[in-house]
């Protein structure tokens, strides 16, 4: 039983871009194959959390080979989080695309790569084996190159340049610290390297060492001050239904795999290497919102501001403590939700009024009330105001902040959430409030009073339903937010607990 | 409670739907609701006047304390009465200012949430509770304030209302949650029983000084208080209700209810006496500097704001009373005077008081409403200012420290409202020089019925205040001082000092009005001073941060892949050393050195091969000779392989030398021309840059190498490979077997590589598209 709720979440994406593949020639027959595979990889996620969250950790181990030897795949509340959420996504995105890619892309292997792409978030979250780990964030970098270049346009592959040569140094440093940490300990197992670096006798500066290692490689694949170079560079150069994906989930795999082994395995010498990620997590938020407030384009305020919020997610794990951990799980989720919701709201927006540029837009508020709500209760919950979800992440954080006597990391975060409001309503003014300028005069009037085809209506409407449902999810964890907070925090207590962990995955 | 407010919040979100079939009529249910409101609150009244304390508790969050709980006492009472009482009238008024506007529906939705909103901030009975409350106004009035939203004016003042009370929020935010930490609850019903713990507590002092940041900036505090004037770009009963009425005396509830907690102590008395008496201060002299009608109510209320934080910072029995007073006189003649501002400038299109006068004929009804109340205002007898400005005066005059100060401050404002007061109330209707203002229209029912039913209230509290206010209000102020209270309101004091002092107030007030115009032409030599106003201050602020960020982005961001690569690899060697400084185990190289003795000829000879390349890569002056000697070094690592017994990698990494420089070659001709544009400089910093960054790993693997590796794993790969892998090949059986998972996700990393390829090859949209 474990072993095929493990493997589902695995198994469905890959047959599902397999069978893709066969339907290269008929993107018809992929779209219905690719939606059917995310319905079923939702439900099975779903299936699984629910099982977790009332069984607790289960395991199993590939090829039924025992662990440390074999690969183990391991499911706690946090990777049942991080499966389900990125499958909820990746539904909302694949409805999107039906009607808000161009043919040309989606002729091209999109539905394959995107359900690829949950694979390795999959494998990433699931995986208990440190270098399966890599292979998994391996899958991850060549599915985000090659949709972020699928297309081929200019500042596509510039982009796409940046992108794949910074994240494969990440991953060569990742491999190095890999190999430090087998030549030290001797084992990949994350539960045996878990219990081998508590044992008295083993060094743990060496083991701190090559957390240093991880720290970088995961800092660069979830885009932290001062590695998150690729990300400002990359993110807005594609369609809009890649960049959302790759934006709202990508770099909160990277934190995911940060949270996990530095809870799980380097949770040693915890003295030398908090300090270092509170620093981290301080600047990574403050030059991500500085970064956002000096952007004039809708989607490159929304790349910067990913940069700004996986710094509220790393403050979590510096803080360290349960109600922190939780706050960060808490707010990851939430951010998922949000930010890919926003990226679509972008889109949309684009996609009646042929621009991403503040300076273009305009009217918004006027033409579409509907779209105009739905960016508003997305933009107020990334900004973190109440009742809306970003505001308990911030609020965890915040107590937990106070709590372990963190004062200046607390006051910042306070500090740059304002910031934040200062990035929406700066959308919000342009794009929806102010009159649409009347750029090249006679010309865009008519265009304006032009009436939609029906087929352009349906297309419109299509876009829509993905957005009012993620805003719904959004709206549910915002307002009844007491069962997600639960969830988080049972999930933060497993991540502390390492001897649980350590003992599901290496008893018989 | 609980009902009443989710129910509140269902219709706010209906209204854009009601005011589709309801059209002008939208107001009708709107004031409906606010009036059941206002009589769900009405019935709470007898068991409070009892001295009963009506709570209610719902779970929402209770993993955090969070609770949606409700505590209803005198202070709560009194608000909510005000709020939704108020509530019903503005709901009728805004569907006679705004009748006809197609965006009618979206206001109601905004002020019902507001009205929602504000409800629950002063009934709420967890701190949290009441901060989500909080924000939510602030949110509401965000909306209602750009809801002119094609003016750029308009949405500069929202802009700059929201970011100065969302930042005072999340002071709050922050000043409650160390209020919890140093009260252990959440909860109004034990919190306020705590009062001793939390002001003895090390977290008292950063508490207090973040929720009075909150509470300032919410109230139009100085130096916070600028975003109200310009929030006056909203329509007219936002003014008057939002701004005047309701959501700037937020910042005054939340004070007055911490009061029993927080209350009491020298910081809390001093920074509430200096912040509100200064505010006071301020607030009358800018309001006779303008001559904007709502400017000018704008900067009143923000000395009466001023003026009641002083009150709650006394906080003697007398100078809380005074306070429940003055604000209850307060909202009714300030709420009024905003309506009929509004039907000013609705009939005539103006708001200037130099272009108004003589209107008092036309419009009837309002002049008559704006007379009542800048009676009030001014404080004359009977109306129910006077009992308030009265209360002020006596609260002053006991204070013992400060007394000539506050005394000061007290008179100050008097003058400067008698004045306003008749500016507004008598100047524009009745004074007769000049010719009378046309009326664009006249003004409806919906329109100067609310205001006068406002300011006739204020008569009649003042005429039988023991009947009507003073039950509530003593409640209310027992409510702050924890304690019970004789309370007595009453015109007639006799003739005293402080009788003496109001016709003193009324006379100089009058004078004063006489200079108003006289005053106004100073008004532009004090221009100067007003560039380092913080208002002005924060415009530039707002202004430069994005240049400001922007400058700082470009830095950072720079766009030159090699400058990101030097700065992660930078980072990297500063995260190992800061790992390893402190404490680094010892590099013993003593038993290693004898092992270079043991270096064969020919790994000599590949390592000086190496070196020959690296250095002849430097100076190559075309890419192929770069790509030919890279795979020198390829070939070289590959021979290594091989020389340390690892034939199959040496295989792969030959195999992948050969692949690159082939790949490289057949698209050279593609790439622009090669040019050697690096100085020598940076030449030299990226080589040092790669010799760190070598040097750096060489000792790593040094100290590693160091250890023995003592792996279970060999063993077990050894033995079950054959046994029960069924394969001779140990690295075999690993890749398909034992770590068949790696490999599948390999394959797959190379699936995905190959639909890459052809993608790039294929589809190039640039191509494709016209430009």
């Amino acid at each position: 039983m474990n072993k095929l709720l493990l493997i589902l979440p695995l198994l469905l994406p890959l047959y599902g871009a397999i069978l893709c593949l066969f339907f290269w020639f008929r993107p018809r027959a992929q779209k219905i194959v690719s939606l059917l595979a995310q319905l079923g990889l939702v439900s099975a996620s779903l299936y699984l959390l629910l099982h977790v969250n009332s069984a607790g950790i289960i395991k199993t181990q590939i090829g039924s080979w025992p662990a440390p030897f074999g690969i183990t795949l391991v499911a706690d509340l946090f990777s049942c989080l991080m499966v389900l959420s990125s499958s909820i996504i990746g539904l909302a995105l694949i409805v999107y695309s039906l009607q808000g890619l161009d043919g040309a892309r989606q002729r091209f292997g999109y539905y394959p790569l995107v359900l690829l792409l949950q694979l390795g978030i999959g494998g990433a979250c699931l995986t208990g084996d440190l270098f399966n780990l890599f292979v998994w964030f391996e899958l991850l970098l060549i599915c985000c190159f090659v949709l972020i270049s699928l297309g081929g346009t200019k500042a596509q592959l510039e982009g796409a340049i940046k992108y794949v040569t910074i994240n494969i140094i990440a991953s060569s440093i990742l491999l190095m610290g890999i190999g430090v940490v087998y030549g030290t300990l001797g084992s990949l197992n994350m539960a045996e390297l878990a219990s081998l670096v508590r044992m008295p006798e083993t060094d743990t500066s060496l083991v701190s060492m090559a957390g240093m290692f991880f720290l970088l490689a995961f800092g660069i694949k979830s885009a932290v001050f001062p590695l998150f170079f690729w990300l400002p560079a990359s993110y807005h150069t594609p369609p809009i239904a890649i960049s959302a994906f790759i934006g709202g989930l990508i770099t909160k795999v990277g934190v995911y795999a940060l949270v996990r082994t530095f809870t799980l395995i380097f949770a040693i010498n915890l003295e030398l290497s908090l300090p270092l990620i509170m620093l981290i997590a301080g600047f990574t938020m403050v030059i991500g919102v500085l970064g956002a407030a000096a952007q004039k384009d809708f989607r490159k305020i929304l790349s910067f501001h990913i940069v700004s919020q996986i710094g509220y997610m790393v403050m979590g794990l510096a803080i360290y403590t349960p109600l922190a951990l939780a706050g960060s799980i808490f707010f990851i989720i939430h951010n998922i939700l949000v930010k890919t919701n926003l990226f679509l709201i972008s889109g949309v927006v684009a996609q009646r009024h042929g621009s991403f540029g503040l300076k273009k837009l305009g009217g918004v508020y006027l033409l579409q009330p509907v779209l105009a709500l739905l960016f508003v209760l997305s933009a107020f919950s990334l900004a973190g105001i109440p009742p809306f979800s970003g505001f308990w992440g911030k609020f965890m954080l915040a107590k937990a902040g106070f709590d372990a006597q963190d004062y200046t990391i607390v006051a910042t975060s306070l500090a740059v959430s304002l910031f934040t409001i200062f990035s929406m309503t700066k959308i919000w003014n342009e794009v929806f409030w102010k009159k649409k300028p009347a750029e090249a005069g006679v010309e865009n009037t008519t265009h304006e009073m032009e009436p939609e085809s029906a087929a352009a209506r349906t297309t419109r409407r299509l876009m829509y339903v993905p957005v009012i449902f993620l805003t719904l999810l959004i709206l549910y964890i915002g307002l009844y937010a007491e069962q997600l907070i639960s969830l988080s925090g049972r999930a933060a207590e497993q991540l502390l607990n390492h001897e649980l962990y350590i003992h599901v995955v290496l008893s018989k | 409670m609980l009902i009443v407010v989710l129910l509140g919040f269902i219709l706010a979100f209906a209204a854009p739907l009601l005011h589709r079939v309801a059209g002008k009529y939208t107001y009708v249910p709107m004031a409906l609701a606010a009036l059941a409101a206002f009589v769900y609150f009405c019935s709470c009244l007898p068991a409070i006047l009892e001295g009963a304390l009506i709570t209610q508790t719902q779970a929402w969050v209770p993993s955090l304390a969070i609770n949606l709980d409700f505590y209803l006492d005198g202070l709560s009472l009194l608000f909510a009465l005000l709020i939704s009482g108020f509530g019903t009238l503005i709901m009728v008024y805004a569907g006679g200012y705004l009748k006809g506007d197609p965006l009618l529906g979206r206001f109601y939705l905004y002020l019902m949430l507001f009205m929602v909103a504000m409800l629950g901030v002063v009934t709420a009975g967890n701190i949290f509770s009441l901060f989500v409350f909080w924000e939510l106004t602030s949110l509401s009035s965000y909306m209602l304030i750009g809801f002119k939203h094609q003016k750029e004016e308009s949405r500069n003042a929202a802009l700059q209302a929201l970011l100065i009370t969302g930042g005072g929020g999340l002071a709050l935010m922050a000043g409650l949650l160390l209020l919890g930490n140093a009260s252990g609850s959440y909860s109004f019903t034990e919190l306020l029983n705590r009062g001793e713990m939390v002001r003895a507590h090390a977290l008292y002092l950063p508490a207090l000084v973040l929720i009075c940041i909150g509470a300032f900036t919410k109230s139009a505090q100085f130096p916070f208080h600028f975003w109200l004037p310009n929030a006056m770009a909203a329509p007219t009963p936002v003014s008057a209700y939002l701004h005047s009425a309701t959501m700037v005396k937020a910042g005054i509830y939340l004070l007055a209810r911490l009061t029993p907690v927080m209350g009491g102590t020298d910081v809390w008395q001093y920074t509430l006496m200096l912040v509100g008496g200064s505010t006071t201060v301020l607030g009358a002299f800018l309001a006779v500097q303008h001559t904007d009608l709502k400017a000018i109510l704008a900067y009143t209320t923000i000395s009466a704001l001023g003026m009641l934080v002083t009150m709650t910072g006394i906080g003697s029995a007398p100078a809380l009373e005074a306070m429940v007073v003055f604000l209850l006189a307060h909202a009714l003649y300030k709420g009024t005077l905003f309506m009929v501002a509004g039907n000013v400038d609705h009939a005539t299109g103006t708001r200037e008081i130099n272009k108004l006068q003589g209107l008092g004929k036309k419009m009837l009804p309002t002049a008559l409403a704006g007379a009542l109340a800048a009676l009030s205002m001014a404080g004359v007898l009977p109306f129910f200012g006077f009992i308030g400005k009265e209360l002020l005066y006596e609260a002053a005059l006991e204070e013992s420290t400060t007394r000539t100060a506050m005394f000061a401050v007290t008179f100050f404002s008097g003058l400067i409202f008698v004045a306003v007061a008749l500016v507004v109330g008598y100047r524009i209707f009745w004074r007769k020089t000049g010719r009378q203002t046309p009326l664009e229209h006249g003004n409806t029912p919906l329109l100067y019925l609310p205001p006068l039913m406002l300011s006739g209230l204020g008569l009649l509290l003042g005429l039988i205040p023991a009947m009507l206010a003073t039950p509530i209000l003593r409640r209310a102020a027992e409510a702050m001082l924890g304690e019970e209270q004789v309370f007595e309101l009453s015109l007639w004091h006799g003739f005293n000092m402080v009788l003496f002092i109001s016709l003193l107030t009324l006379l100089l007030g009058y004078l004063l009005y006489r200079f108003t115009d006289r005053l106004h032409a100073l008004v532009p030599r004090l221009s100067r001073i007003y560039r380092f106003g913080p208002g002005t201050l924060f415009y530039k602020a707002v202004k430069a941060l994005p240049d400001a960020a922007g400058v700082l982005t470009r830095s950072i961001q720079t766009g030159y892949l090699r400058n990101y690569i030097t700065i992660i690899i930078l980072t990297l060697l500063g995260f190992l050393a800061y790992a390893l400084i402190p404490n680094s185990p010892s590099l013993e190289l003593a038993d290693r050195l004898p092992l270079i003795m043991n270096i064969r000829v020919y790994e000599f000879v590949l390592i000086l091969l190496i070196m020959a390349a690296l250095y002849m890569l430097h100076n190559s002056k075309s890419r192929l000779t770069s790509i030919a000697i890279l795979g020198i070094i390829g070939y070289s690592v590959a021979v290594f392989f091989i020389l340390f017994g690892a034939p199959d990698i040496a295989a792969t990494q030959l195999l992948i030398e050969t692949l690159t420089v082939v790949l490289f070659v057949l698209v050279l001709h593609k790439l622009p021309s090669f040019h050697n544009l690096t100085s020598i400089q940076t030449k030299i910093k990226y080589i040092m840059v790669s010799l760190l960054f070598g040097g750096t790993m060489t000792y790593v693997l040094l100290l590693v190498k160091q250890f023995p590796l003592d792996s279970r794993l060999k063993e077990y790969f050894g033995q079950a490979s054959y046994l029960q892998g069924q394969g001779r090949n140990i690295v075999n059986v690993i890749l398909v077997d034992f770590r068949a998972m790696d490999t599948l996700g390999e394959i797959t990393v190379l699936a995905v590589a190959a639909i890459g390829i052809l993608a790039l090859f294929k589809l190039q949209l640039d191509k494709e598209e016209k430009p």
